[in-house]
């Protein structure tokens, strides 16, 4: 019981200090900027502002559209059940947990793209055609970098493979360990629509993958989302922190949990810093940096199968 | 076994009487899907108690007929088993859909003879499953082929369903001579005897068995429309009635799976590279059948490149077991088998849901064209509705069917990870791994190709007149859309009950020392991960509703307006302004564009003011530009130069007949 309630710990930090991720880029790009920057809990109080709001639909708008939101979110929150944290195993814990994860974020972007779809603009249909593009390649970077762990550890369940992974990888290959860490960071950055993929700052328009596909909504749907976009974000930085920070760190599952918030924190700050000294790409660009990364994480599997 | 006997039976029989008593349309359709339905149920009771009874069971039926080579034998094992119940699930509904999707067709049409032929279609495949002799095998296949040819042309006024007609006709009889060939070879070795009971006792030499396996899979290959012998699958299968295109696409072409498979009972120990070449032309199948799934403007025609799409994915699943056997991995080999058989029954469920929703759309709007339609789930919410449970199925996300197959491969591909490193097993791992990859790129893929489709067919704004008048399915074809949508969603949460079910068939292909018991327990551990897929999905949707619950109550008692769409300050959108079918599929196919060219003809605007301009893009298939076309272009010339022979006079004809009996009887005699 006590071990169930240890395993839970790190969801409920995700529940409760994911929105704080986006606060903490924003807040270091300031920094690098020499701005002072809007406050760390900003998204807290647009996501308390946008509950207590009415909503506009777009009279083009069918069921699938108003029922995205919830979908989307019911598809990410199950998520954070796979994920451990450096020390504690996830409360969801068996072979090809790997998969699962894999599945529920494309059911995510699934409702997302359908429900972009569903406005009828052809700014939305933009995002959702370049999301599913750039996904479509994702899906097998992020793969074959959890196939070398998976390999490495034995196990296709994510809590025994970040457990086992690392402790056998660093032994024999650690830049194995470099190589993945930088594809699952990619992966990162792209999933999560962040500069050199999209640029999240010139809101509405001009942003071009996942701003752009959510135009249409306000109110509680919009914090939905939101609230989403910043789990969405803590799922795949808790996959580099996973990677990166031994289970022999933490002695306790309270420290592990720690741990984990640091880990994530520092991820956050990382991607603050690649925003703050990398342009937008080029569209055309983008594959060649997705197929990079692809690259790179079967790179990493070589290392790790040679090893 | 009687009560399948009793289903050909009532097949055959239905399909007479709708010959002789079908002049009439709706009394053809009382007949002739009437009699469809009945079959159905009979050999889906069969398959009931067979499950029942006892699963390793083989039922048989040993009958001598007056033809000089074969005899009329049948048998029940667990292979055919799993084929024979998705074809009467799937040929039953599609039966009940087709009557009601036949009353709205063109008069003029026989649907005496379409009834005859769809059941005389169903007749044949089961008894292709059923069969247990290579001649009655081989009669079976022709009839299958000859039927479905038929049932190709039933629109046949138009131009280009006659030449999908011939495209289907040549192809299918290109592949049976192959299999023609590859039987002979095993009978030679069989001393003679065709029953598939010798061909299982046989020890083939190396070199025979590897020409026997390249036959089959080019032969049976060409029906199940593995890349590159798929062109004819695009042009048949959109010509079809949609009722037809849903068998065709859900079952029949599975026969070819089917032959593989019953192929490979036959054949011991098979070398690695067998399992290398099905997962390299299923991966190649998967990926450009995938993209040009995206690359299709016709809803049917994007349908049945998605087809080739899961046949190579089915291919890839083969290719693992058979790697898994090669290499001494059992975990690796049932998982990939079980993946695959699973994947057959989930495909024969939503593709042919699929096919029907796309039929239901082609009733209600006349035209089947991505860019003419839009907004139809708020005028076809049935049809919408199951069309999203199939997309989601489909593209490999929960809570639908596909993901528990794809999921199973994922795993078999990744077993010999976890394995000490024997010399059999690189091959399995490098195989397996470049499957997952495969996979992988597919199911995301997928994804996109069919989140477009749901999206451009029925959300958003209709693109044309026909489309802002359409009107719902008839309650027929409502019913049959429930029935597979809910079936989609019943057999992906059931995983754990249905994999058992698999377990025969897979007995059969690895002839593993012990029974079906002992294979399920070497992948055992595996049930926990079906179980919480299960309540992972079931947990995703009661999460969602309770959101959506939470939702209304935010929004209770706040302002809810309806305005027009945000177009950035655009004044007056138009439908036409939304994004097309090819304008989403467009940057994933420039990526592919080493591999798929494109045409493009664009006319740019001149001048101060441009009076017009245009462009037209489309993605034309690579291996009937740069295979086919040319090959048989060739073929004419070089054919047309003993054209000579073909002068049209039938005593020469006649004699040249006489002439090569005789030279025959002298070779015989020699």
């Amino acid at each position: 019981m006590t071990e169930l309630c240890y395993s839970l710990l790190p969801v409920l930090a995700a529940l409760l200090l994911a929105p704080l991720l986006p606060g903490v880029i924003t807040r270091t790009k300031a920094m690098v900027a020499g701005r002072r920057g809007a406050p760390l809990c900003q998204l807290y109080y647009d996501l308390w502002k946008l509950l207590r709001k009415g909503a506009v639909y777009s009279r083009t708008t069918s069921w699938v559209f108003r029922f995205a939101p919830c979908l989307t979110l019911a598809a990410l929150l199950p998520a954070l059940l796979l994920l451990p944290a450096p020390g504690v195993a996830a409360p969801i814990t068996c072979e090809g947990t790997l998969f699962f994860l894999l599945a529920l974020l494309a059911l995510a972007r699934f409702s997302t793209v359908a429900a972009a779809l569903d406005t009828g603009s052809s700014f939305e249909g933009m995002g959702g055609s370049r999301e599913v593009q750039f996904a479509s390649f994702t899906e097998p970077a992020i793969l074959l970098a959890l196939a070398a762990l998976a390999q490495a550890a034995g196990s296709t369940a994510l809590s025994d493979m970040f457990r086992d992974a690392l402790p056998t990888i660093s032994q024999t290959t650690t830049p194995a360990v470099v190589l993945l860490a930088v594809a699952l960071m990619i992966v990162l950055l792209v999933e999560n629509c962040r500069i050199p993929f999209d640029d999240p700052n010139t809101h509405l328009e001009l942003t071009m993958i996942h701003e752009v596909m959510v135009l249409d909504y306000s109110g509680p749907d919009l914090a939905f989302i939101l609230y989403g976009a910043s789990l969405k974000l803590w799922l795949c930085g808790a996959l580099v922190v996973n990677l990166l920070v031994p289970w022999s760190w933490a002695d306790h599952p309270l420290a592990a949990t720690g741990w984990l918030v640091v880990g994530l924190l520092v991820v956050a700050v990382v991607v603050g810093l690649v925003e703050s000294a990398m342009a937008r790409l080029r569209l055309l660009q983008v594959p060649q940096l997705l197929l990079g990364a692809g690259a790179l994480a079967a790179l990493g599997l070589v290392l790790v199968l040679r090893g | 076994m009687n009560l399948l006997l009793a289903a050909l039976l009532v097949w055959i029989g239905g399909g007479i009487a709708c010959l002789l008593g079908g002049r009439n349309r709706r009394v053809a359709g009382w007949l002739g899907a009437g009699t469809a339905v009945t079959g159905s149920l009979l050999a889906l009771l069969a398959g009931g108690q067979w499950v029942l009874s006892l699963p390793d069971a083989i039922w048989q039926v040993n009958y001598a007929w007056p033809l000089p080579i074969g005899r009329l034998a049948l048998s029940y094992d667990g292979l055919a088993a799993l084929f024979v119940v998705a074809t009467a699930l799937i040929t039953g509904l599609a039966a009940i859909f087709g009557a009601g999707y036949l009353q709205h067709a063109p008069a003029g049409r026989s649907f005496g003879l379409a009834w005859c032929l769809y059941n005389l279609l169903t007749a044949s495949m089961v008894l292709v499953f059923l069969s247990a002799n290579a001649l009655l095998f081989l009669l079976a296949w022709e009839g299958m082929a000859l039927t479905s040819f038929g049932l190709v042309l039933f629109d046949h006024e138009r131009p280009s369903v006659r030449r999908a007609g011939v495209i289907y006709f040549l192809a299918t009889h290109l592949g049976t001579a192959l299999l023609l060939v590859m039987f002979l070879l095993l009978g030679n070795h069989a001393a003679g005897v065709l029953d598939f009971a010798a061909f299982s006792d046989l020890q083939l030499p190396p070199g025979v068995a590897a020409v026997v396996f390249v036959l089959a899979v080019l032969g049976f290959g060409t029906k199940a429309g593995l890349m590159p012998m798929h062109v004819w699958l695009p042009e048949a299968h959109p010509a079809a009635p949609s009722h037809v295109s849903a068998v065709m696409s859900g079952v029949m072409i599975k026969t070819g799976i089917y032959g593989i498979v019953r192929l490979l009972t036959f054949l011991d120990s098979p070398p690695a590279w067998w399992g290398w070449l099905l997962v390299a032309m299923g991966a190649t199948s998967a990926i450009i059948g995938v993209l040009l799934a995206l690359a299709q403007r016709d809803l049917k025609r994007m349908l049945a490149y998605s087809s080739v799409e899961n046949i190579g994915i089915i291919s890839m699943g083969l290719g693992i077991g058979l790697l898994g056997m090669s290499a001494d991995n059992p975990v690796m080999a049932t998982l990939g088998l079980a993946g695959a058989f699973l994947h057959v029954l989930n495909h024969a469920v939503f593709k042919s849901l699929l096919f029907l929703n796309a039929g239901a759309v082609l009733q209600a709007t006349g035209t089947a064209e991505l860019d003419k339609l839009g907004g139809l789930l708020r005028r076809m919410p049935w049809t919408g509705n199951s069309f999203l449970a199939g997309a989601l199925a489909i593209a490999a996300l929960p809570p639908g069917n596909g993901l528990i197959s794809e999921l199973l491969l994922f795993l078999g591909a990744l077993a010999p990870l976890f394995t000490a490193v024997t010399p059999g097993a690189t091959d399995a791992r490098a195989a397996g791994l470049v499957a997952a990859a495969a996979l992988a790129l597919t199911s995301g893929l997928a994804v996109a190709c069919f989140v477009r489709t749901f999206g451009l067919v029925f959300l958003g704004e209709p693109r044309s007149a026909a489309s802002q008048t359409a009107h719902e399915a008839g309650p027929a074809m409502r019913l049959t859309l429930v029935v597979l949508a809910s079936s989609c969603l019943i057999m992906g949460l059931a995983a754990p009950w249905l994999l058992p079910a698999m377990m025969p068939a897979c007995q059969l292909v690895t002839a593993q020392p012990g029974d079906t018991a002992t294979l399920l327990a070497t992948i055992a551990p595996l049930f926990a991960t079906l179980r919480t897929v299960t309540l992972l999905s079931i947990g995703v949707l009661l999460l969602a509703l309770c959101l959506a619950a939470l939702r209304r109550i935010l929004l209770r008692g706040r302002t809810i307006s309806s305005t027009v769409t945000w177009d950035c300050g655009y004044a007056a959108p138009t439908p036409r302004m939304q994004y097309t079918a090819a304008s989403f599929a467009e940057p994933i196919l420039r990526m592919a564009n080493h591999i798929l060219v494109a045409r493009r003809r664009f006319l740019p605007p001149r001048g101060l003011f441009p009076a017009q301009s245009t462009f037209a893009s489309e993605t034309p298939d690579l291996y009937e530009e740069r295979l086919y076309r040319p090959l048989f272009r060739n073929l004419e010339t070089l054919l047309g130069r003993i054209q000579w022979i073909q002068h049209g006079r039938l005593n020469y004809y006649i004699l040249a007949i006489v002439l090569t009996l005789l030279a025959l009887l002298v070779w015989k005699m020699r």
